[in-house]
């Protein structure tokens, strides 16, 4: 049996996935960046490989993705995130034509054909706003851990209004608010519902279209997702393993190099 | 290239008189700073080089001049100076690099830069007036506006041949007759229509090779990058509009164009995909940024760039040499009109572009520095994208500032898109199987 990995080198988490012949996740692995990105990269691989049991030289081919990709020095090709996270998402969810990938420093919107070809994407660009940064300096500003903010979050019922678009300054505008004795709760309710704007604005540059998948490490906050829900009026599609499509994708496009199923379709650099 | 193609001497050429080209503009510039000549000032977009030439004014573009800050990486320098000085940092770049030149007595990478006896401007970019005044404070020289009628018309403006476009020529014409009497007074010599026509005919020569030039790139593969070389082709297009040397120059890059063309001589760079350019270079990292694309066989074969900043001369209009001043009013009304058109109502072109070059993708640049040619590019896109099915990329950064240039997530960007590309093939070539 032959296995093909993907690791996406996020800059807040790295994140492993292996998969089988039949496109299966068989182990699967998350750890944190840090400062050593080469070092994450090769944890989150070996992880992978213990918790789906398979020894090292019976994975043939490894895709690095995320911005670190340069940083798997072990694989064999790298694939921008924007390619991985839609194959990933167009795998998990077959009818997704849109995905919102919303990382830790930057946020992406994908438009796809229904054959899982990119239409159109575009990033935030030169500022973590609309990020999970911009969540990770409310966690900083409100002293409280990060999973904790979508639960107190839902616990809001009137939502502040941030309307700093900057991370940096969100954090004074956050404690601000707690000066004019705001609840916690609603502080972190406006929070999730700016970053929400912004995300939308970013989808709706490349057309919105339904089904829309949400992907990327925000995708575990609850309070995100019912924002997005809301405020697209539709629900979009979120799993468990939501956060591992980048590295799902990066392991399809490996795996396409084993099977020949496809040809090496996202290097593109041997294709004339 | 093959030993052949070498011993003809005919291959780069275009590349390497270019550059020299340009060195000998920037090395007469600074004789004429050292002297004490005042310039006559001009932009890209309605330079009006052929009439000023006439009173032997040294010309300057101030625009070339802050790009080339730019090339040579000390871009930074020149803004740090200027928004010291007290300008915002939204303000254009190029005004930027230009102030911090003037302060600097015009210390510039190239050389040194004369200060100007007179600054003549259109109006196809309202950046060009107020530009113009920081000099006529600066220096008390006269700022010379000259107005175009009919711009931004997408064509519907006066076709040409009706009365309407009749009056809108008569009415620039006045308006340069003011001009030559101004030029009179400033540079001290007497109008000469004889020269003015000898000025013109090498305009023409120029213009005619330029459009030539353009055409000869629809070849498979492309005979230049129209990024990289076409840069320097448009340089000398506009620094030796109207002087014997733009004239021979693109003589003799059509004769290597057409060389390449016919002996199927691409770029250095394996062509895997024919690109569209939209916007300005990002110029900070001017080489790195053509190579985020060639590293990928992506290879420009066409430039928005190099039409509007052309100032028409894509559209291989030439003068009427029997009727000088009339004819170079109806060519500067047209250029900058066609200027102007290729920004604001570019969808059609493009699409013609697109056609005739056989593009496989098309790249949009809005850059920060400049609202004239950034303001309106999605709309543009869009509009394209209902008409045409072709992948396109919208990067952003600066084609001065390189603090909002970030070459990784611009990387990032342009990766997503070729990977995109070889997608889109595989799958057409799939579904022909």
């Amino acid at each position: 049996m032959a296995y093909a990995a993907g690791v996406d080198v996020g800059s807040t988490q790295t994140k492993a996935v292996l998969i089988d012949e039949a496109r299966r996740i068989v182990g699967r692995s998350l750890t944190d960046t840090g400062a050593n990105v080469m070092r994450a990269a090769e944890t989150a691989f070996h992880e992978a490989l213990s918790d789906g049991g398979v020894p090292e030289e019976e994975v043939e081919f490894v895709v690095g993705t995320g911005y670190g990709r340069y940083k798997v020095t072990f694989g064999n090709t790298q694939v921008t995130e924007i390619s991985c996270h839609a194959r990933g998402a167009v795998h998990m969810f077959p009818n997704t034509r849109t995905v919102l990938d919303m990382g830790g420093q930057d946020t992406k919107a994908i438009r796809v054909q229904p054959s899982g070809e990119i239409v159109d994407f575009c990033m935030n660009d030169k500022c973590a706003a609309g990020t999970g940064r911009f969540l990770g300096a409310a966690a900083v500003a409100l002293e409280l851990p990060l999973a904790e903010l979508g639960p107190t979050a839902l616990r809001g019922e009137r939502a502040v209004k941030i309307s700093t678009t900057c991370t940096v300054f969100a954090e004074s505008e956050v404690l601000s608010w707690l000066g004019k004795g705001k609840k916690i709760e609603d502080i972190l309710l406006g929070v999730h519902e700016s970053i929400g704007a912004r995300s939308i604005g970013l989808l709706r540059r490349v057309g919105i279209e339904s089904e829309v998948t949400f992907t990327g490490g925000v995708t575990k906050n609850r309070a995100m997702v019912e924002t997005l829900n809301k405020r697209l009026g539709l629900q979009v599609n979120v799993s468990d393993e939501s956060h591992y499509l980048g590295a799902l994708g990066a392991a399809l496009f490996a795996l396409d190099r084993i099977v020949g199923a496809r040809a090496p379709v996202p290097t593109g650099r041997e294709t004339a | 290239m093959t030993d052949a193609t070498r011993e003809t001497g005919i291959v780069g050429r275009g590349n390497d008189v270019g550059a020299r080209l340009f060195r000998q503009w920037f090395e007469g510039l600074t004789v004429a700073a050292d002297e004490g000549r005042g310039a006559a000032y001009v932009f890209v977009m309605g330079s009006l080089c052929e009439l000023l030439r006439v009173f032997d004014f040294p010309i300057v573009f101030p625009e070339i001049n802050s790009l080339q800050a730019a090339v040579r990486r000390v871009a930074h320098e020149y803004l740090n100076e200027a928004e010291n000085y007290g300008f915002s940092p939204d303000i254009c770049g190029y005004v930027k690099a230009d102030v911090a030149t003037q302060l600097r007595g015009g210390a510039h990478p190239m050389g040194k830069i004369p200060k100007p006896a007179l600054a003549v401007a259109t109006n196809a970019c309202n950046t060009y007036i107020k530009w113009g005044e920081i000099w006529e404070r600066m220096y008390h020289m006269p700022l010379f506006t000259l107005d175009i009628p009919g711009s931004r018309g997408a064509g519907l403006a006066s076709p040409q041949g009706s009365e309407d476009f009749e009056r809108d020529r008569r009415y620039v014409e006045a308006q340069l007759v003011e001009l030559i009497a101004l030029c009179e007074r400033v540079s001290g010599r007497k109008f000469d229509v004889d020269r003015l026509r000898e000025h013109l005919g090498w305009a023409n020569e120029l213009s005619l090779g330029w459009k030539r030039v353009l055409e000869l790139n629809r070849s498979r593969p492309a005979v230049f990058n129209a990024l990289s070389d076409g840069t320097i082709y448009l340089g000398v297009a506009n620094g030796f509009r109207g002087a014997p040397e733009g004239a021979a120059f693109f003589r003799d890059l059509v004769e290597e164009m057409a060389y390449k063309a016919e002996h199927g001589i691409g770029t250095p760079v394996e062509e895997k995909w024919r690109l569209i350019f939209v916007g300005v270079p990002c110029y900070p990292i001017f080489r790195r940024f053509s190579e985020l694309f060639s590293d990928w066989g992506g290879v420009f074969v066409n430039s928005t760039y190099l039409w509007f900043a052309s100032g028409g001369a894509n559209l291989g209009f030439t003068y009427d040499l029997r009727r000088p001043l009339e004819s170079l009013a109806e060519g500067v009304l047209l250029g900058v009109r066609d200027a102007m058109d290729s920004m604001f109502f570019q969808t059609q072109a493009l699409a013609r572009m697109i056609d005739d070059h056989a593009a496989d993708g098309i790249v949009y640049h809005p850059v920060k520095s400049c609202r004239t040619v950034s303001t309106g590019l999605a709309d543009s896109r869009r509009a394209l994208m209902a008409i045409r099915d072709i992948p396109s990329l919208f990067v952003e950064s600066d084609m001065m500032d390189r603090r909002v240039v970030s070459e990784a997530q611009m990387k990032n960007r342009i990766d997503a898109f070729f990977e995109g590309l070889a997608a889109r093939r595989q799958q057409a070539a799939a579904a022909t199987v």
